[in-house]
This record gives structure tokens, sequence and C-alpha cells, in this order.
């Protein structure tokens, strides 16, 4: 005899597998399909740009390309949040995976020469850089950076520079006071700052790069462009006195600045130069963005305090990687990212710099460059280029991070000693010392 | 005598895809991450040639592990206890059959309804030295620095039961590494908030649990209302208190959403956690092995409050 309750649970058992089994094929489809009813063959490019203007920089670029290339449907497969750390996750399941996207977006440098190209996953860009001559159209100092091994492999879309102090003009202006060219001149500026009541250098150090990328730029200051690029090479020695010197000035930087800084964002920290409580901040040229968008216009900016000649920088950039189903729409999409007109397109709207020293004029109607862009493209052309250890253009992301650590907590306890071994550790646990 | 086979092999079918699921996605999953912490896996590019325990070596010379693990101990003796102090007091107050006590009920209980997330921005809302608490009650944010305060107490080394440890050779238990650090009792606070109402509810089931002969037998005897609780609620409370130290426990040792949203690393990580190094060892550093080694630790610290237990509990089924 047959139980037709039995019956009725073997049913329900065998529909609760098929819901399972096609909840499994449906989550494994979307890669494989695409296209969308155009006929066009989707192609995926990997950012982590989701909202401002660089999502719209790269959107006029994307729809671009697909109205001159109807056959390729570029879309930007974007996944949001932690300045790039979540999309970099999925992006290392994906390629670990067996299943790379097109194109992806990331920081030129080690982090890119180190995370993928030492381990082979990525194809290098020579031919497209000799089809296009890239290499008398961005400056040698990128060109060292983007490449590893005789090989270029990404394309730079844009730099920007971390460098760059940033000033209220009005408190400048009411106590007669010009931009410190040197540490021993931003003391007796931040002193005179300080006896007014005014926070002298405002910091936001909740997200730890901020006080790294400020020692960065302190590193550059005390030792010079040749030997801050030596540090990032073991050329230059971690435990000279040129670095106890740096840590010493940066325990000097940050006897002025607010209390709070460990609560504050970068940019929690410019309102304070935006409401005139703070004088100065240290940070990278993405903070002018952040002043249009505040509506603020009493912002004056210079190198930092040490840095006049030297521009650290730092560039999103985009590669191929190996397994990329779509290899020949990517070169394509690169050089139009690597072009003069696309570098024009995207940058006035991301508040950066082109990397070619050929652009900076986008074309009438477009959005053009604001003045500070406009004196970071000159000097952009003069200045000797350094790569920012912070945003991965100076060393791999597990050095970068032993160095933040180190930073983090000199901080705090403002122990020269304990810091500089720290520092010397890590280059040293990186390979690159001995 | 086909029947019950027939059933049986209906049950097997039913939870054969929990089992073949739980199997391959937390114990296969943990089998996975436990021999890749032993591999040299410190590159992006898998490497599974046995690195012995040179990743756990690594990780417990790294000063911001050590850190992590104090901040660990430290939260998790101060969450649970607060919690369970809170917890009681509150489940006793309404345990006085006061009026619109399901009201308050549902007041107290509602925080464990909000994720740890939305309540670690909440709290760090209220927290941050120039705003929330410092502003509404007139503080001053230069001493109020809450969960931006990088003071970790300590005993001191030259005086007291410091010196007391010295002379018996522990004195390395009165140094910072040993110390509670002033900005964890922050998130503490928010995570107090968020779960000691789960704990009164816990404890107000087992209060009703207790028959009123019970304490009526104590005051007939002569017992004080204290005594009452003491010696005669508490003992029969003791397997409450049991579940809800478990609870928190493992809460507490695995907590990662809370202080993510609160306050990622504070000053000179006092408020770091080894979940936060782990993600940022494997998804940022790329060091795998390393990254599975912290995994192991945190696995470990969780069985040991874990297992404990289910021993004890499948002995009390056993028996009962």
């Amino acid at each position: 005899m047959i139980d037709p309750s039995s019956v009725r649970s073997r049913l329900a058992l065998l529909g609760a597998l098929a819901i399972a089994l096609s909840a499994c094929s449906s989550a494994a489809s979307p890669a494989a399909s695409g296209g969308g009813g155009s006929g066009a063959t989707k192609v995926e490019v990997f950012s982590w740009w989701t909202t401002g203007g660089e999502a719209a920089g790269l959107k006029l670029l994307i729809d671009q390309f697909n109205k001159e290339n109807p056959q390729w449907l570029v879309v930007n497969q974007a996944v949001a949040g932690g300045a790039g750390t979540n999309a970099k996750a999925v992006l290392k399941t994906r390629m670990l995976g067996g299943d790379p996207p097109d194109s992806f977006q990331v920081h030129m440098g080690h982090e890119l020469i180190d995370t993928w190209v030492t381990t082979d996953y990525m194809v290098n860009l020579d031919d497209l850089y000799a089809a296009n001559g890239w290499k008398d159209k961005f400056p040698q100092g990128v060109l060292d950076i983007v490449s590893s091994g005789g090989h270029f492999w990404s394309v730079p879309v844009n730099i920007h520079r971390a460098n760059v102090l940033w000033y209220n003009k009005k408190l400048f202006t009411d106590n007669s006071l010009t931009p410190p060219e040197t540490w021993d001149q931003f003391k007796t500026v931040a002193d005179k700052l300080k006896a007014k009541g005014v926070i002298p250098l405002a910091l936001g150090d909740k997200e730890p790069f901020a006080s790294g990328q400020l020692f960065e730029t302190i590193l550059i200051g005390t030792l010079g462009a040749d030997k801050y690029k030596g540090l990032w090479t073991g050329t230059t020695d971690w435990k000279g006195a040129d670095v106890t010197q740096a840590l010493n000035t940066f325990k000097t930087a940050l006897s002025y600045v607010n209390p709070d800084h460990g609560s504050l964002t970068w940019d929690q920290a410019n309102d304070l130069i935006i409401s005139g409580k703070a004088a100065m901040t240290v940070m990278g040229d993405w903070i002018d963005g952040d002043y249009t968008a505040k509506k603020f216009a009493g912002y004056g900016w210079a190198p930092v305090p040490g840095n006049k000649g030297i521009y650290d920088a730092l560039s999103d950039s985009f590669g191929l990687p190996k397994n990329a189903k779509h290899a020949d729409a990517v070169k394509k999409f690169l050089t139009l990212l690597g072009s003069s007109e696309g570098q024009d397109v995207f940058n006035p709207l991301k508040g950066s710099i082109p990397a070619r020293t050929d652009a900076g004029k986008p074309p009438a109607g477009a959005k053009q460059y604001d003045d500070y862009l406009k004196s970071a493209m000159a000097e952009w052309k003069t200045d000797t280029i350094v790569p920012s250890l912070e945003h991965g253009a100076a060393a791999k992301e597990s050095w970068s991070s032993a160095f933040t650590q180190a930073i983090v907590t000199f901080v705090t306890n403002q122990d020269v000693a304990t810091a500089q071994a720290a520092l010397a550790k890590a280059c040293v646990d990186a390979t690159v010392c001995k | 005598m086909r029947r019950p086979s027939r059933d049986r092999l209906l049950s097997l079918g039913l939870i054969a895809p929990s089992i073949l699921a739980v199997g391959v996605f937390v114990y296969g999953l943990i089998g996975w991450t436990g021999f890749v912490s032993l591999t040299k896996w410190n590159d992006l590019r898998p490497d599974y040639s046995l690195a012995g325990l040179a990743n756990y070596a690594s990780d417990f010379a790294n000063s911001r592990f050590q850190i992590d693990l104090r901040n660990t101990v430290v939260f998790t003796v101060f969450f649970v206890v607060a919690s369970v102090v809170v917890g009681l007091l509150l489940a006793s107050l309404l345990d006085r059959r006061i009026r619109a006590e399901g009201l308050f009920r549902s007041i107290f209980l509602f925080p464990m309804a909000i994720s740890f997330i939305v309540t670690g921005v909440v709290w760090k809302w209220l927290l941050t030295p120039s705003a929330g608490v410092n502003t509404l009650l007139g503080l001053d944010p230069s001493t109020n620095r809450w969960f931006t305060d990088p003071t970790v107490l300590h005993l001191d080394a030259n005086t007291g039961i410091g010196k007391i440890l010295g002379d018996f050779g522990l004195g390395f238990l009165a140094s910072s590494e040993f110390g509670v650090p002033v900005a964890m009792l922050s998130v503490v606070v928010a995570a107090v908030w968020q779960m000691s109402g789960f704990v009164m509810a816990l404890y107000l089931a087992g209060l009703r649990g207790i028959p009123e002969e019970l304490r009526e037998a104590a005051r007939v005897d002569g017992a004080g209302e204290w005594g009452v609780f003491r010696y005669v609620l508490l003992p029969l409370l003791t397997p409450i208190t049991l579940s809800a130290v478990i609870i928190l426990g493992h809460i507490s040792l695995k907590i990662y959403d809370l202080t993510v949203a609160m306050s990622p690393n504070g000053p000179a990580f006092a408020t770091d956690v080894p979940a936060n190094l782990m993600w940022q060892t494997a998804f940022k550093d790329n060091e795998f092995a390393k990254a599975a080694a912290i995994a192991m630790v945190m696995l470990v610290m969780v069985a040991v409050v874990i297992v404990p237990y289910l021993v004890w509990n499948r002995r009390q089924e056993a028996s009962a």
C-alpha cells in the first residue's frame, strides 16, 4: 500500500531539491549570458567607482566607446564601499576562481605588480604602448611605476597628488602668514596660529591611511626624492639618521593636530578648515573635490613643507587579466582610456589630472579643469615624480599595511626608536631589505 | 516492520541536505582553513607546500595581533559580566509584578532586534568626542575621549599589587600588554546596551519558572528578600547564567561588526579585534595562510568556551 502522505512528502522533497538546484544554476548564469537584447557582446570592466565624478567620468568614456563600437557593450561592474577594499576582495575571489573580469581598476605600481603581475595573472600591454606611442606621452616617472621586468602592465587614467598642504586663506591673510616651505617654518607658523586659538594642523586618521600619508610626505620632505624612492628598493637604510629625523618631525607635527583626530575621517577634518577652526591639513588632491562639493572657495594650496618640486603620485589604472574573454575589446577600450581625448573627458569630472603630459585641453562644452588642477598639471610636467606608499604605488600591500601599523602605533605612543625598528622590520619582512 | 524504516529513510532524506551542507561548508571548510594555516600561501597564488607552524609564530609575534588578543579578552570579560549583571538586575526588577511590565520588557528587549552595525554607528555618533554625549552633558572633549582615548590602564610595576607580582616573577602582568584599553570600554557600553535586554529575557523566563512555593517556604523559614534572592533564586538560576555566559561569550570572542562600525582600529589599535586583522591580512595583504592561522586561533578560543558547555549539556540530557 502506498501511503498518500509519504508520496506528498516525497513530492515536497523533490520540489525543494528542484528549487535548490535552480538556485545554483541561476547563480552561475549571469557571467555566461549577458549581451542584453541588442546583440552586442558584454564586456565587463570592474571598478569601485559607484558615485560622484569618477563614476560619471567613467560612464562618459563607456558611453563613447559603446557608441563607436556597437558590437561591444562595456559595462561598469562596480562594487561599492571601503575605498575599494570590498571591490578588491570580490576581484580576488573571481580571479582565483578562474572567472576574471575583462578589465579591472587597480592602483598603478606595486599594488598591481606584486598582487597580479608577479603571480602571473596579467597580460603585458607592450604592444598597446608601442602602437599608441605612450612611451613618449606619459612621463618617465609614470613609466617606471607601471612597468616591471621591462614590460608595461596597466594604463593610467588619471593622476592624483598626495603631498599637498591645504590651508584656509582667510586665516593666513588675517594673521599675515605664508604657507611654510620647511618644517622649521611650519613650527613658527603653527605656533602663531596656536596662540590665536586656531588648530594649526587638521588631521582625521580614523582611517589610518591619513596619518600614514602625512608621514609619507614628511619622509619625502626630509629625504628628498631619490632617497625616498630608495626606501622602497632597499637602497636607503630605514635605520638611518634621516628616518629618525623624519619621525621626530612627525612627532612635532602631531603636537599641533586637533585632539579628536582619531574619531574623524579626512573629509571631516577638512570641515575644520572650511569652518576656520583649523588652518592647514595635509591630504591628497581629491580634497579639491570636497571643497567644490561643499561650495567653499577660500582655500589655498602649496606643496607639503620640503616637498617642493616633488610630485607624490598615485593613479587609477586599468589592466588586462589573462583569460579575459574579450581581450580585443579591452585593448580598444584601454586605447581610449590612454588617449588625450579620453583622459580629458574623465579627469575634470574625477577631479584629477591626466597622466599624459600632452593632454589638458578638454573640448569646448565639456567640463573644464579648475584652477587647482591647472596648477597641478603645470607642476606635473616639471616635478620629479615619486610613488605614493599609502596608495599602492610604492610597495606591496602587506608592506604598506605593516608601515601603516607602525605609524598608527607611533601616533599614540610617539616612541621614535620602536617605530623605526618596526619600519625597518617591515622592509625585511617584505624581502626587500636584508 | 517496513513502516518505521521508511519513516527513517524519509527523515534521513530530509536531513541529508543539511548534513551535507553543514559537513561541507562548516566542518569541511574548518578543516581546509586549518590546512591552509599550515601552508606557505602568503601570496596571491596558492602555494600548498607546508610551512609548519611558521604562520602561527609570525602572527603571535605581530604586535597588533597581541594587542587584538588582549582586546578580545578585555572586551569579553567586561561585556559578559556587565550584561549578566544588568540583565539580572532588570529581570529582578520586572519580576516585582510592576505595572506595564510588558511595555518595559519590550523596551529593554528591543535593542536586540537591531543589528550590531546600526548599534555601532549610533554609539559612534553618541560617543564622538566633539559631539553627542559630550555636547549634551557639557563634558570637555579633550578629557572625555571615549573610543578615541589612547589610555591603557594597567598595574604600576613599582607599587602595590604590581610590585608583589614582580616579586613573584610575574612583573610582566603589570604592563600595558596586560592592561585595559579605555577606548574598548566605550564599545563594551554599546554591546551591553544591545545584549543586556536579551539576558534579562532569559532570567525573567528563569524566574517565572521557579515555583512560588519555594520563595514562600524560604520566607516562612525567616529569610528576607535578599536572603530569598541570594540563597534560593540565584542558585536555581545557575543554568540560565551558564547559558547566558556561553551565548554572550561566543558572540564577544568573534565580535567584528560592532567594532568595525564603531571604531575599526582605534588609537594604537585599542579597539581592534582579531576578526578585523584577519580580514585585512587575507583580503588586503594577500597573506592567506597567516589569516587562516588567525581564524584557527579564534576557533580555538570559541571552542574553549563552547565545547565544555556542549559536553555538560549532553550529560544533563542523558541524566534527565
